[in-house]
Parts: structure tokens; C-alpha cells; sequence
């Protein structure tokens, strides 16, 4: 290689460019700058104000169920918990993950109703939910959001987004518009389905001694690396009693959180963790659909939940129960409720961390009634 | 004809592409994640050990920086022009490791586990804290908006160059070595 290559460095080539040519170049670059921007609009759904976002979801919470500062938008009243849980071992063939193995893992978690009031009055048939973080030795999570219901009512997140709007209060009438209902019914068969087994099940009296389904499917992968579709259950060994109707105070608008308070401050409550093992062919991506009842039950340990405390003093309000924070071991399904429901929650989230805190609903002091 | 002058060295030039490359993808997953139901988890799930990357080869490109020297501005750049290029440079480099690292913070602010692949995870760099979570979480998306603007103002400023000025400003950055000539061409 010849000397003069190198110390010549870079000079102009300034020689004039053609006028056309100056402007084909001019607009060839403010098209390349152009093409960006406008890709990356695109990506970050500017360009199409139609397709469901989480931040859309999200609007529609606040929209139906007026805007609550420093709340979950749905899931809004709840109490938090902890204990712990203990493996008993049965679930090392099923999944890798260090959360099996026998012994102890700490929890912390909450106990809600699906609404979207963080103030609304106790209600029977309010969904009631369990969510838990399992804190694992090796630093790893595993949170896990869980509905007393047997099925999911809806598929999917667009399922979801219209049901709100169809079931939300008329300001008119201060009542759902029936006629709302029956469209969105028509228009989505499986949630029409799903709704009928929510409405044929019985409630339990009270938080105590409700089942919690995790709903959505999800994969165990074993030490070998192969997967299982499984779905899970938290199992009460209280004994179940149904809800009695004559028994309820309309005046106590607590009533169910303030008996379950009552309950853990009395002695502590525990669930067995149930398995559900699919076989190939049962749905897993349709939270709609119950898999046949005669699947493989593996019963992989013990809940103790020994301590509850509000909202106000406890961390699990700061917690986003995000259903796909899942230790190495277990994955989510093709169950596009999944991702939708991590992505809705952390805009839920996002915002709510933002918002200055209102005092719960739910207070631990003023119970023992 | 490794250390030709006018052009950067060698590791300087992979990392810049290298890193072109994979912030380009960082803004446009973050982007397109954030608007997503359908594919925010597995999105997410490659933006967090992506963005991680990007911290450990800022690091080693600022300490490679520091160690090399880098080719003279062309004459063709004014002083204002090359004022406004070394700011823009510090810029980036600054946006290279503050993105990432109020990613990370974030999440821990968030009370989020921070994982990478599989069982592997990083440990939290801050306490969890709601105001603290909500203040990085909108700094995150400030910073990676300001990121593409800066980008676009270096690719736009490159292109003039290379495209009107015609002084083979990108020469400096190709990954294959460029011969300077003294007789232009055209
Ligand atoms: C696309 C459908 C769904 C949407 C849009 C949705 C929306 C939400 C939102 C916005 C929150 C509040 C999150 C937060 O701020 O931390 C929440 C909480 C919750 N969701 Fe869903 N959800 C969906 C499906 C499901 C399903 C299928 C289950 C199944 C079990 C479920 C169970 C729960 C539970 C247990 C909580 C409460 C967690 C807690 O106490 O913090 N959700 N949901
Ligand atoms: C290296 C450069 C990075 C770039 C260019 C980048 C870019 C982005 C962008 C453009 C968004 C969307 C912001 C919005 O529109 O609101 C985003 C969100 C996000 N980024 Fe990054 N990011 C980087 C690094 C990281 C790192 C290292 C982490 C974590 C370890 C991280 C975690 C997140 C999370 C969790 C979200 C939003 C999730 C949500 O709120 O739903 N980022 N990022």
C-alpha cells in the first residue's frame, strides 16, 4: 500500500452539483429521515388510533368506573397478606423450578374483589381473588393472579374491552342497559358460554373458603426440558360453606374482607396448591373453556397465610401482580390473555404508582367483630 | 492500513455499527411493546437483556474512546459544525448508558425481579419505591424519545455530508478501510 493513501487525509470534493441533482439528493435524504420517523410512529401505534392498546384498556377502566388516583383499575379493594408456602416435593417431576422442591418459600400477596371501585360495598357476586408472590431462594418470582370463578369470561383482551363497556352502569337508568349485554353476548358465543358455568357455581360464604383458578393455561418444563400444559388451583382446607344471603348485613359494607381478617387474626388459613396436568387437545388458549374434569390432580404443597394487614402498611400494594413473572420452570401458554393482561397491568400499574395514595377501603384495626 | 488516519479504528468502527444497530431495535421494540397487547411479554422479554447488552459495550466504547485516537474533522466542517457534532457524540454516549440504567432502576424501583434469561437475573440497583417507579418509568420513555431525535439529527447531519457536500464523511465510520484519494472523482 502506497504512503500517500494515509497522510492525505479527507478533502472536500466540493465540485458543484447540478441543481437536479443537488434536489434529488436534498429529497432523498429528507425521505430516508422521513421514512423513519414515520416507521417508528407506526411501531409506537400513533398511526392507528383504532387497534386496541394497554393504554386503551386501561381508559376504559377509568371510563366505566370513574377515575380512582392511586388505585388498581380493576381489582380495586382489596387487603394484603403473607405466610408462606410449603413444598412437599411432588412437583420436582413436574417442573424444574426451585419453588417445588421441598421446604419453605416465603409469601406475600393480596386478597381482592374484581372491581373497579376501590369504596364499593361487599358484594357475593363480586369476583373474588387470590394473588401471590412467592419470594424463591435463588432470587427468582413467581407471581401468580387467581379468580374464584371456574372459567374466565372472556377469551381475549378485545373480549374484554367490549364486555366492560356492555356490563358498565347506564348514567341514565344507574343500571347495565340489557340490550348492551345481549349484543355483546351475540357477538362473542364463548363468553356467553363461559358467563352460564359462572352463574351455575356456588359461592362460598366468604374469602376463607373460596377455591382460586389460575384460569389461563401455562407450561411446566421439567428437568429434561420437556413441557406440560398445566393450569393450577389454591384449594381451601377450610370447609367450604355456601353463601347465605340471610346471614349478610347490607349495613356492613366490609363485610366479607372484615370476616376474613377476623378469620386470620383468629388462626391462619391454608390452601392446598392443586395441579391440573392437560392432555394434548384441551384448550390452552381459551381461558373460556373448563378442561374434562377426570385430568391429573397433583397436589404440589401448602399455603399458610398467618398474617393480614391494609393496603396502607403493606408492600403488595406496591406490587404488580403480573401474571408472567414466572421463575425458570414454568412459562406462559399460547393463551393471549397472558401477555395482554402483563401489558394492561403494568399501564394500571405505571399509573397508579404516579397517583398520590388514598387510605383502603379495608382497615385491619376496627375488626373482630 | 489498520491505522489509517482519517478513518476510526477498527474496534471503533464494529462498535458504532454494532451499537447503531441494536439501539435502533431498542427504540423501536420499546416502542412497539409498550403499544402492544399480543406481543408485550415476549417483546419486553428481549428488550430487558438487549438493553443490558448495550450497557456492558457502552462501557467498553467509552473506555476504547479514551484510548484511541480519533481521526481529525474533515476540513469541510465549520467550527460551529463540529461544535455541534462533539455534543451531539456526548450526548449519545450519555443516552447509551442513562437508558439502560434507568431501565434497570426502574424495575427495581418497581419491585420488579429483573431477569434476564432463564433463571438468571440481576440484582436491584435501587429501593422499591412508588414515586421513585413513576419518575424513572417517564424518564425512560423522555430519554429514549430525546435518543431517536439525537439519531436523527446525526444521521440527517452524515447524510448532507456524504450526499451534498460529497466530502465521504461516512468513509470515517465504514466497517471496510477506506482509501483517501487526494483527486476527487466525479
Ligand atoms: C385481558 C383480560 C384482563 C384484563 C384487561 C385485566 C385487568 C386487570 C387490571 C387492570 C388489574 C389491576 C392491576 C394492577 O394495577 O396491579 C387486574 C388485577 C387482577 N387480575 Fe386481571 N385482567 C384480565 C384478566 C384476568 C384473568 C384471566 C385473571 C385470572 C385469574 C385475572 C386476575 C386478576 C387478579 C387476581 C388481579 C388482582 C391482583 C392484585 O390483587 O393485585 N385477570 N386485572
Ligand atoms: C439501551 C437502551 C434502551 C432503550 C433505547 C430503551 C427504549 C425504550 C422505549 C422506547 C420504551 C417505550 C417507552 C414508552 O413509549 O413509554 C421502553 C420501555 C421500557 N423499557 Fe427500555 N430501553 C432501553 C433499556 C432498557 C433496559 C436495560 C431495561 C430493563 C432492564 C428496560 C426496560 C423497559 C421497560 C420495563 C419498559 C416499559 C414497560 C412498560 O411500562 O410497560 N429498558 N424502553
Amino acid at each position: 500500500m502506497n504512503s500517500s493513501d494515509h497522510n492525505s487525509g479527507l478533502e472536500p470534493a466540493c465540485a458543484k452539483l447540478r441543481r437536479g441533482s443537488l434536489m434529488i439528493r436534498l429529497i432523498a435524504i429528507s425521505l430516508v429521515i422521513l421514512g423513519i420517523t414515520g416507521l417508528f410512529a407506526y411501531t409506537a401505534g400513533w398511526l392507528t388510533p383504532n387497534v386496541l392498546t394497554p393504554t386503551r384498556i386501561i381508559d376504559r377502566f377509568e371510563q366505566v368506573n370513574g377515575e380512582h388516583p392511586g388505585f388498581r383499575r380493576n381489582h380495586a379493594k382489596g387487603v394484603c397478606i403473607s405466610g408462606y408456602f410449603e413444598s412437599n416435593g411432588q412437583g420436582v417431576g413436574l417442573s424444574k423450578a426451585v419453588v417445588f422442591l421441598p421446604g419453605r418459600v416465603p409469601i406475600i400477596g393480596r386478597f381482592a374483589l374484581a372491581v373497579g371501585q376501590p369504596y364499593a360495598a361487599d358484594s357475593a357476586h363480586a369476583v373474588r381473588s387470590m394473588a401471590l408472590l412467592f419470594k424463591l431462594p435463588n432470587g427468582e418470582e413467581w407471581r401468580t393472579g387467581m379468580n374464584n370463578i371456574p372459567v374466565f369470561a372472556v377469551n381475549s383482551a378485545q373480549g374484554f374491552y367490549e364486555l366492560l363497556l356492555a356490563s358498565a352502569a347506564d348514567p341514565a337508568t344507574g343500571k347495565p342497559d340489557p340490550s348492551k349485554m345481549s349484543d355483546f353476548l351475540a357477538r362473542h358465543p364463548e363468553s356467553a358460554k363461559a358467563i352460564q358455568l359462572i352463574r351455575a357455581s356456588t359461592v362460598s360464604s366468604g374469602f376463607g373458603d373460596s377455591s382460586y383458578n389460575s384460569l389461563d393455561a401455562f407450561r411446566f418444563i421439567d428437568a429434561q426440558g420437556s413441557a406440560l400444559p398445566v393450569r393450577w388451583s389454591m384449594v381451601p382446607c377450610q370447609p367450604f360453606e355456601p353463601f347465605n344471603a340471610a346471614l349478610s348485613r347490607a349495613s356492613d359494607t366490609n363485610q366479607l374482607f372484615d370476616a376474613l381478617i377476623a378469620d386470620i387474626h383468629s388462626h391462619a388459613l391454608q390452601w392446598h396448591l392443586i395441579i391440573t396436568v392437560g392432555q394434548p387437545g384441551d384448550p390452552t388458549a381459551e381461558a373460556t373453556l373448563p378442561w374434562p374434569p377426570d385430568r391429573r390432580q397433583v397436589d404440589v404443597g401448602t399455603l399458610t397465610i398467618d398474617h393480614v394487614e391494609s393496603e396502607d402498611a403493606s408492600p403488595a400494594r406496591d406490587i404488580n401482580f403480573d401474571p408472567l413473572v414466572l421463575p425458570n420452570g414454568i412459562a406462559g401458554s399460547d393463551d393471549p390473555l397472558l401477555s395482554a393482561r402483563s401489558a394492561a397491568y403494568a399501564e394500571s400499574f405505571t399509573r397508579r404508582e404516579g397517583e398520590s395514595k388514598n387510605p383502603s377501603a379495608v382497615s385491619t384495626a376496627q375488626t373482630g367483630r | 492500513m489498520t491505522n489509517n488516519p482519517s478513518q476510526f479504528a477498527l474496534l471503533s468502527r464494529i462498535l458504532h455499527w454494532l451499537m447503531a444497530a441494536m439501539l435502533l431495535a431498542m427504540l423501536f421494540i420499546g416502542a412497539a411493546m409498550v403499544a402492544s397487547l399480543g406481543n408485550y411479554h415476549r417483546l419486553v422479554a428481549i428488550h430487558r437483556p438487549l438493553g443490558i447488552m448495550i450497557l456492558i459495550l457502552a462501557a467498553v466504547r467509552l473506555v476504547n474512546r479514551m484510548f484511541t485516537t480519533l481521526p481529525p474533522f474533515p476540513p469541510t466542517m465549520s467550527q460551529r459544525e463540529r461544535f455541534l457534532a462533539s455534543a451531539s457524540e456526548r450526548l449519545l454516549y450519555t443516552l447509551m448508558f442513562a437508558l439502560p440504567l434507568v431501565g434497570w432502576g426502574m424495575l427495581s424501583a418497581g419491585h420488579y425481579p429483573i431477569v434476564m434469561f432463564g433463571p438468571v437475573h440481576l440484582p436491584p440497583i435501587l429501593p422499591a419505591n412508588p414515586t421513585l417507579y413513576a419518575i424513572l418509568r417517564k424518564a425512560h420513555t423522555i430519554l429514549a424519545y430525546l435518543l431517536f431525535v439525537t439519531f436523527l439529527f446525526h444521521l440527517s447531519t452524515v447524510l448532507f455530508h456524504t450526499l451534498i457536500i460529497r466530502d465521504r464523511l461516512l468513509n470515517r465510520m465504514a466497517l471496510w478501510p477506506v482509501r483517501s484519494r487526494k483527486k476527487t472523482s466525479s
